[in-house]
This record gives C-alpha cells, sequence and structure tokens, in this order.
C-alpha cells in the first residue's frame, strides 16, 4: 500500500513540473507548444488515474457483488 | 495505525492541491480524486469485513439470499454514487453531482422492486378477506 502512495506524488509532480515547462515555453514565446505540453501531461496524469479508479471499481465490485 | 495513515496522506494532499491550483486546476482536482480512490481503496479491506459479517448473520438466519445480495448490492451503489458526485462537487460541476445522485437514487429504486414486491405480496397474503372489498 505504501509503495502505492507514491502515484499521488508522482502526479502532483509532474503537474508542477508541467507548469514550469509552460511558464518557461510562454516566456520564450512559443505558446502553441506550451499547449501542447500541458495536454499531453494532462492525457498521461489522467491515464495513471483511470488505472487506478478501474482498480477501486474491480475492488469494490468484488465486495458487493461477490455472491 | 491506519488512520494516521490516512490523515497524514489527506493533510499532505491537500496542501498539494493547494499548490496545484495556482498553477493549473484540472491537475489539483486529479490530485484530489487519486488521494480519495486511496482512501477507500485502504477502506475496502475493512467494509468486506463488515460484509462478511452479514453475511454470515443472514446465512445464520436463513434469510432469502436475494434479499441480502439486493441489499449490498444498494449499499455500494449508495457508496460509489457517493463517490462520484462529491467529485463532481469539488470540480465545480454541481449539475453533473446532482446528476449522478440522482441516477443512484434511481438505481436503488429499481433494485429495490422485488423487496417491495414481495412486501406487498406477504401483506396481500395475510389479509385474504379485504381483497373483496
Amino acid at each position: 500500500m505504501s509503495l502505492d502512495v507514491n502515484t499521488i506524488f508522482q502526479i502532483a509532480g509532474i503537474g508542477i513540473i508541467v507548469a514550469m515547462i509552460q511558464t518557461v515555453l510562454k516566456q520564450m514565446g512559443k505558446d502553441d507548444w506550451a499547449q501542447w505540453v500541458t495536454l499531453i501531461g494532462f492525457i498521461v496524469i489522467l491515464y495513471m488515474a483511470a488505472t487506478l479508479i478501474d482498480d477501486l471499481f474491480e475492488k469494490i465490485r468484488q465486495v458487493f457483488l461477490y455472491m | 495505525m491506519d488512520i494516521l495513515q490516512i490523515v497524514g496522506l489527506g493533510l499532505a494532499v491537500t496542501f498539494l492541491a493547494l499548490i496545484l491550483k495556482e498553477k493549473n486546476q484540472a491537475f489539483a482536482l486529479i490530485v484530489s480524486l487519486v488521494a480519495g480512490v486511496f482512501i477507500l481503496l485502504m477502506m475496502v479491506d475493512q467494509i468486506r469485513l463488515v460484509m462478511d459479517m452479514l453475511n454470515n448473520m443472514a446465512q445464520n438466519a436463513h434469510l432469502n439470499n436475494v434479499y441480502v445480495a439486493t441489499i449490498l448490492k444498494i449499499i455500494g451503489i449508495a457508496y460509489i454514487s457517493e463517490f462520484g458526485a462529491q467529485i463532481a462537487k469539488d470540480a465545480g460541476q454541481n449539475s453533473i453531482a446532482g446528476k449522478i445522485e440522482l441516477a443512484g437514487k434511481l438505481i436503488i429504486l429499481v433494485m429495490a422492486i422485488p423487496i417491495l414486491t414481495a412486501i406487498v405480496d406477504t401483506v396481500m397474503h395475510l389479509m385474504p378477506q379485504m381483497g373483496g372489498g
């Protein structure tokens, strides 16, 4: 369980790094690249969250519908 | 010691989400969603113990298995729809949260139909003379 908790901090770290990259790219004047970076970071994070939610739903299905 | 872990995790995630909110709203929301999923995952094992106890009690009392299964399902639906509705509320989408709750209530009502029918049948069986008015 403690191994899994790393995922939360991973996600938060990705968020902070993406925000930093976005700021730098915007200051360099490359607004479209900044948007792409945000979008891809968001997709990666969404994938991680979706995997976890699938895990949770599977477990709840086992607990409540196992008869 | 589970509760200390959960409270610590909750506080850490709260502050992380607070920092992330200034940079990017959606990321903060996903961090809080994942934290909620983790806390629920930790609690699922405890819920399983309670469910097993309920199940054993029902079998000892020779209850009809269908009714117990329906009640367990209803409890699960209530947990899940509450979880989804609160995530949606966190994101500021109050109307979506309301729809999720409505769907949960409706599905619970539909699942309770066999139980309601059984109750009405039992009551009608108890007083056969009242049928003709």
